[in-house]
């Protein structure tokens, strides 16, 4: 245990370029690792990958272990979990971070269970104990109803990181590091699974992540004829829609617009939550917006602790009158 | 088609988020009076998937629970719905674990059971939200795992599992036997029936203790934990809600828009 030194993150790959959690995992491990006076290590797994690591080490990162093969094209489960085993016992890293995404959900568990450490998922906030120089991992549980701090005497001590919960450093191509190729050896004949097909939801007009402004419905919305008028309204705002969970579940919108502990997580300018009650679960995946506004017929619901304005009555009243206003103050 | 779902009771997370309650001196959650504790939502949406498959091709389904204090008409409900038969890890030893020491103990529970093609588990417990349990018990077992399923169909010795990604889904296929973390997008678990419940009634769960398992006690329950929990507390909430009102509630609407142009959100 003595031996394991350093921080280490997994630095996933989006369409050739660093993924932005990727990036916001260096900007917090070079905090952790700033703290213990170590290194930040960046691990970058792919089929074409070793171009990336100069703007890993532009992000923060110290060394990057570059590990390719054409196998390593897209996530497997029985493809990556010995990747990060074989690197974990080479680098012998104290501290090891993923993303809480659909890659770390899957990944940093079964990686944990094999490397016989832990892991703490989905944490919010990461930090070094100034005594113990412990990790300390904060996470929601209870659906966010509350938060747990948890540490481990086991290494590495793992961690997944939520989306959107850790910030990035500014690029800087002058930052110097260490570039380490690793050999995969990979055994093709032990990956069990095959992915047949890939489908993708066709999104109409702005991604519901990359929105300024997001609008949501809830059970209240009553259907989806409902999520048409609240389209509209994106539309002409230049928003995305999104839903809490009972709208997806009843099928009235696709699962891919949900906004939750289990969905997406958005952090937009303006969220406006119509006729949602505003479960611990939901505020999971909007809590990070800069305003957040709240249309409920129950001045009790829980939404109107979060929000910054609201107005208390029936969404199919208000919503008509204030696009028709908006419409009026945008022209 | 041999099956095994694991399932946990959990306080209702569906409880007004007001009734929840720390104990700080303890660091736990104290259970909302009045509000009887559930099955989590996404084990039953694992029971769920299992019964389609019962339904398509016939099969047996066993479901196992860990945990104390199990109330019987809580941890029954997959037999009212339909499942075959019910195991309880019940005993104070396997208390106080976490995801490394409950997966080795319902790991040990299913190789006790023996045959079987798939293991269901939800894709994370309603309470730690940690959804680590399901591949835990596959690693230690030497089983393929798929997360995240929205469907499962199974052919002739593999299964095709759609696998929620974040714009749409992955259509993977993997031999048997295989464990599946079911997502919540795979859709509302049935109702219970009357005949299920009558049938469920006269049911008595199986109860295994340590003993019964070939396993250590050193790896279960609160022994094997391996993360420590220093804190559990309840993050403050500013709320300052500004209600904005108006003549009727279209005027409300209105205004609405008037106050976000106003402070520069339109």
């Amino acid at each position: 245990m003595a031996d394991n030194k350093g921080v280490l993150i997994l630095a996933e790959v989006v369409d050739g370029k660093l993924a932005a959690i990727a990036t916001e995992l260096l900007g917090v491990g070079r905090k952790l690792a700033d703290d213990l006076g170590e290194e930040l290590g960046a691990l970058l797994v792919g089929s074409e990958v070793s171009g990336i690591a100069q703007e890993a080490i532009a992000f923060g990162a110290d060394k990057v272990y570059v590990v390719e093969a054409p196998a390593l094209k897209d996530y497997r489960t029985d493809s990556y979990v010995p990747v990060v085993e074989k690197v974990a016992k080479e680098v012998m890293p104290k501290i090891l971070l993923m993303g809480q995404n659909s890659v770390g959900r899957d990944l940093a568990p079964r990686a944990a269970f094999r490397l016989e450490t832990s892991v703490s998922t989905d944490c919010v906030e990461l930090a070094i104990d100034a005594d113990s120089k412990q990790l300390l991992m904060t996470k929601p549980v209870y659906g966010g109803n509350a938060r747990a701090i948890y540490t481990t005497e086991s290494m590495p001590q793992m961690a997944t990181l939520r989306v959107k919960a850790g910030e990035p450093l500014e690029r800087d191509d002058a930052r110097k590091g260490e570039v380490v190729n690793i050999d995969a050896g990979l055994d093709e004949s032990a990956i069990r699974t095959t992915v047949k097909d890939t489908v993708l939801e066709e999104i109409k007009g702005i991604k519901l992540e990359d929105a300024n402004i997001v609008i949501s419905g809830g059970r209240g919305i009553g259907g989806p004829e409902g999520f048409q008028e609240l389209e509209e309204l994106a539309r002409m705002l230049k928003g995305a829609v999104g839903a809490s969970r009972p709208p997806c579940d009843s099928g009235w919108v696709p699962d891919t617009i949900q906004v939750g502990l289990t969905g997406k997580i958005v952090s937009p300018d303006l969220y406006i939550a119509v006729a949602i009650s505003g479960s611990s679960q939901h505020l999971a995946g909007c809590g990070g917006s800069k305003n957040i506004v709240a249309i409920n017929r129950d001045p009790e619901a829980n939404i109107f602790k979060e929000a910054a304005y609201g107005v208390v009555g029936d969404w199919k009243k208000i919503i008509p009158a204030f696009k028709e206003k908006a419409k009026g103050l945008l022209a | 088609m041999n099956m095994i779902v694991c399932v946990k009771q959990v306080i209702d997370p569906e409880a007004p988020p007001a009734s929840f309650k720390i104990d700080a001196a303890t660091n736990s959650v104290v259970p909302p009076a009045g509000v009887p504790p559930v099955i989590s939502p996404f084990d039953e949406q694992a029971i769920e998937a299992a019964l389609r498959i019962k339904d398509a091709k016939g099969g047996k389904i066993t479901v196992i629970s860990l945990g104390t204090g199990l109330l019987r008409d809580v941890v029954k409900k997959p037999l009212s719905m339909g499942a075959d038969e019910l195991i309880l890890l019940e005993d104070p030893a396997f208390d106080g674990g976490d995801s490394w020491s409950t997966a080795a103990a319902l790991a040990a529970a299913i190789k006790k059971v023996g045959e079987f093609d798939i293991v269901f588990c939800g894709r994370q417990a309603a309470d730690w939200d940690s959804g680590q349990v399901g591949s835990g018990i596959a690693e230690i077992l030497g089983l393929p795992s798929v997360t995240l399923a929205k469907k499962v169909e199974v052919g002739d010795s593999k299964v095709t599992v759609e696998r929620v990604i974040p714009d749409g889904y992955e259509v993977v296929e993997v031999g048997l036997p295989a464990l599946i973390t079911v997502s919540n997008e795979l859709g509302e678990p049935r109702y219970a029936t009357i005949k299920g419940i009558m049938s469920a009634k006269r049911k008595e769960p199986i109860i295994w203790a340590p003993a019964d398992l070939e396993i250590d006690t050193a790896q279960i329950g609160a022994a094997g934990r391996r993360v420590k929990m220093l804190r559990l507390f309840q993050p403050v909430r500013e709320g300052a809600c500004e209600i904005i009102e108006g003549e009727d509630e279209a005027d409300a609407g209105a205004n609405l828009a008037a106050k976000l142009a106003e402070v520069k959100l339109l």
